[in-house]
């Protein structure tokens, strides 16, 4: 007897393309895709209970590992959640420092997207020209603070140091630059036929759909919901910033693309505004030198380069959080993955979970 | 009887000896020669450690496959799984046979192999194994066996990475056969000939290469570009290279095909690749750039200087000059290989297919129908 059966096949955890540690296990009916599920957890490492068993300021050294590839943004939201709990807020200069930090971050996460996108596509140069790009972000942020990637770099009631002499005019010379390689690499993808055919109309997910599935951030927007946290509830001095919030109209791959590359844009505008205005002055308000916010509860969001980033902080008194959660934009955005590669190709769904631009670390936690 | 002896049978088994170390050779440094050149597209250096600027680096590569361990999966077919790389390999190397390298014969004199005082008669070598009145046939047959060896190699791995891997090689590369062979049709038509030979001498005796063939005498009216472009394109589906490398899309499936694969089968697996992208290059050269005939520029007087830098050496000068051109065609050839990888991103499965169906066999159709129509025009 003859028959037909659906091949049922493992993409990762070890696969070159998933990012990290994802797990999706894959029903294919020869090339289509008819069922896909991807299961997390193999990078969890506790971050929410060593949360509640550190101290605020250790805490905030887990928040690097979390999303590893935007550490300031995690950091950023932590200690804004802490600083609330305390009642504090930031010097003057550290926020506009806090902006520059986070919106280079913000370039640096989404070259990254960039780059691994591209190469999942089969682009490979793209790769390594985004990569020498976050060199340079990654170079200014080591001179700030020492580290590259796990910067811990924030603290309550502002920074622990000023920038270094030199460092804004190595920031503003970084700036002037950017804008020239970015349309190179743009130009390079987009008159490209092969690269069309492989992002329009791959994965259309609708604005409505987005927001039933909780999705936030860049992916998001390309659907065309204008949600972003950075306009919607100003934090730290976005509300002075002047910035675009770029949106799509269909919400296919190639809409996050556009969405993602004209957010680089527009950070470096804000971060080249937020050179010129910030103010002189100390970088840190008094805080005590050991944090025990009295007893209370908060929830913080930021935007994140992924998406809406969220923490949640029980206080009861004491130097340690009684409870400690964090949103995570990845995992919400990740739930959609079935959703957009139902009736694709085994080459899409590469392409997909790289346009929905995750990291395993804040996934897992 | 001795001098046929030696005329028929040692003389090609040099030759397919000195083909086949010379290609290996190639393919050792073609394969330096795309890192170093991918390297340069992408702001590195690429290989530097191994010998001067990475030069010993094939070298090193190929002790360590030698060297490495050859593990079969416990649910392979062993057999299958052994001699599939063999299957590979063979009509790759096969396909030289009728590649001709340079168009003058070396005259070699007689001679007495000392030690064992043997008297070898005057003899006339050629630059190819054997001139087969259908040798492109024979390349477009021997060629095509090439997948056998990868859809075997995929289902003898038992791994649904290989398996699916093949089974979009085997489906890329019969569409992909068909645009080849039609943007050959339009060849045979001006030449008249299907010996690989005989397409050179036609070339030689037109006075311009089938590239540059103008039915309207018109400059830059010349057909067999778009046959150029449907046969390289066809030929970069065929050897599975970017941006057509769907059957091994490491992104995807892992390694595709040879996902199961490790030390000299994996070896016997990349040679067969580059050396079918050197064949490629080879076939280009000879059907569309004129072999071994030299660059003019269109002007006459260059051909006589071009056509022997050696005239000191005589029969033998013009021959080395031949393959000298021969060979800056192959390599430019395969550098915009190369530079595809580079540059483009890859195809998706169903893509590919139309791209085949859709557009390069229409294009190959009507390809032959103009090359025809000029043809009865010129009369």
């Amino acid at each position: 007897m003859l028959g037909t059966r659906e091949l049922e096949i493992n993409l990762g955890p070890q696969h070159p393309s998933t990012h990290g540690v994802l797990r999706v296990k894959l029903k294919l009916d020869g090339e289509t895709i008819v069922e896909s599920d991807p299961v997390i957890g193999y990078l969890h490492r506790g971050c929410e209970k060593l949360g509640e068993n550190r101290n605020y300021i250790q805490t905030e050294v887990y928040t690097d590992r979390m999303d590893y590839i935007a550490a300031i943004n995690e950091n950023l939201v932590y200690i804004e959640a802490v600083e609330k709990l305390l009642g504090v807020e930031a010097a003057p200069r550290a926020q506009y420092m806090r902006v520059i930090l986070a919106e280079l971050q913000r370039i640096a996460s989404h070259l990254v997207w960039l780059a691994t996108h591209a190469l999942d596509i089969g682009a490979m140069s793209v790769f390594l020209y985004c990569f020498r790009e976050r060199e340079a972000i990654l170079d200014l942020i080591e001179g700030y603070c020492g580290a590259r990637l796990t910067t811990n770099a924030i603290r309550a009631g502002g920074m622990r140091l000023d920038f270094p002499d030199g460092w804004t005019g190595a920031a503003k010379d970084f700036c002037d630059e950017f804008p020239a390689r970015l349309k190179e690499y743009d130009t390079l993808l987009k008159t490209n036929r092969i690269w069309m055919g492989r992002t329009k109309d791959i994965g259309v997910i609708s604005g409505e759909k987005a927001l039933s599935y909780g999705i936030t951030g860049p992916c998001l927007r390309a659907s065309g919901v204008n949600y972003d946290v950075r306009k919607a509830m100003p934090y730290e001095v976005y509300s002075e910033m002047e910035f675009d919030v770029p949106l799509g109209s269909v919400g296919d791959t190639y809409d996050r693309y556009l969405v993602r590359l004209e957010e680089m844009r527009q950070s470096r505008l804000i971060v080249l505004q937020a050179l010129a205005k910030m103010p002189e002055g100390p970088v840190m308000n008094k805080v005590p030198k050991r944090i025990k916010p009295p007893a209370g509860e908060v929830y913080v969001v930021n935007e994140g380069p992924r998406g809406e980033l969220g923490v949640y902080l029980v206080s009861n008194g004491t130097d340690t959080a009684e409870r400690c959660r964090f949103k995570s934009p990845c995992f919400v955005n990740l739930q959609a993955l079935p959703e957009l590669a139902k009736g694709h190709m085994v080459a899409d769904i590469v392409a997909l979970i790289g346009t929905l631009d995750i990291v395993l670390g804040c996934i897992d936690r | 009887m001795k001098e046929q002896l030696i005329q028929y049978l040692a003389v090609p088994m040099l030759q397919i000896a000195a083909i086949i170390g010379v290609m290996l050779l190639c393919v050792m440094y073609l394969v330096l020669w795309e890192r170093k050149l991918i390297a340069f597209m992408q702001v590195r250096m690429g290989p530097m450690r191994v010998g001067y600027h990475g030069l010993l680096q094939p070298i090193a590569d190929v002790v360590k496959l030698l060297l490495k361990e050859d593990v079969v999966p416990k649910a392979a077919d062993r057999w299958v799984h052994l001699i599939s790389p063999i299957i590979l390999m063979i009509p790759a190397l096969a396909c030289f046979a009728v590649i001709p390298f340079t168009g003058t014969s070396f005259e070699v004199g007689a001679f007495t192999i000392p030690l064992v005082n043997y008297d070898v008669p005057a003899l006339t070598v050629t630059s190819w194994v054997a001139d087969l009145n259908i040798g492109l046939l024979y390349f477009l047959a021997i060629s095509s066996l090439g997948v056998y060896g990868l859809v075997l190699a995929g289902w003898s791995s038992n791994s649904k990475y290989s398996m699916l891997g093949s089974l979009r090689s085997a489906a890329q590369m019969i569409s992909y056969e068909v645009p080849l062979g039609l943007s050959i049709v339009a060849i045979l038509m001006l030449s008249g000939t299907a010996s690989l030979v005989g397409i050179v001498e036609a070339q030689q005796e037109a006075g311009h290469w089938w590239l540059f063939w103008a039915p309207l005498g018109v400059p830059l009216l010349w057909p067999q570009f778009i046959g150029l472009f449907l046969y390289f394109v066809a030929a970069v589906a065929e050897t599975n290279r970017a941006p057509f490398d769907l059957p091994e899309a490491e992104t995807e499936l892992v390694a595709g095909f040879h996902t199961e694969y490790s030390g000299m089968k994996f070896a016997f697996m990349f040679l067969a690749e580059y050396l079918n992208m050197i064949l490629a290059a080879l076939i280009v050269s000879v059907l569309f750039l004129g072999g071994w005939l030299p660059v003019t520029f269109g002007i006459p007087g260059l051909s006589e200087l071009f056509g022997n830098f050696l005239p000191f050496l005589g029969g033998a000068g013009a021959a080395i000059t031949g393959f000298f051109w021969l060979a800056l065609k192959v390599f430019l050839v395969l550098t915009v290989y190369l530079w595809l990888r580079a540059t483009f991103p890859r195809y998706r499965y169903d893509q590919l297919m139309s791209l085949g169906w859709k557009w390069l066999i229409p294009m190959g159709l009507a390809h032959v129908m103009v090359t025809a129509l000029f043809m009865l025009l010129r009369g």
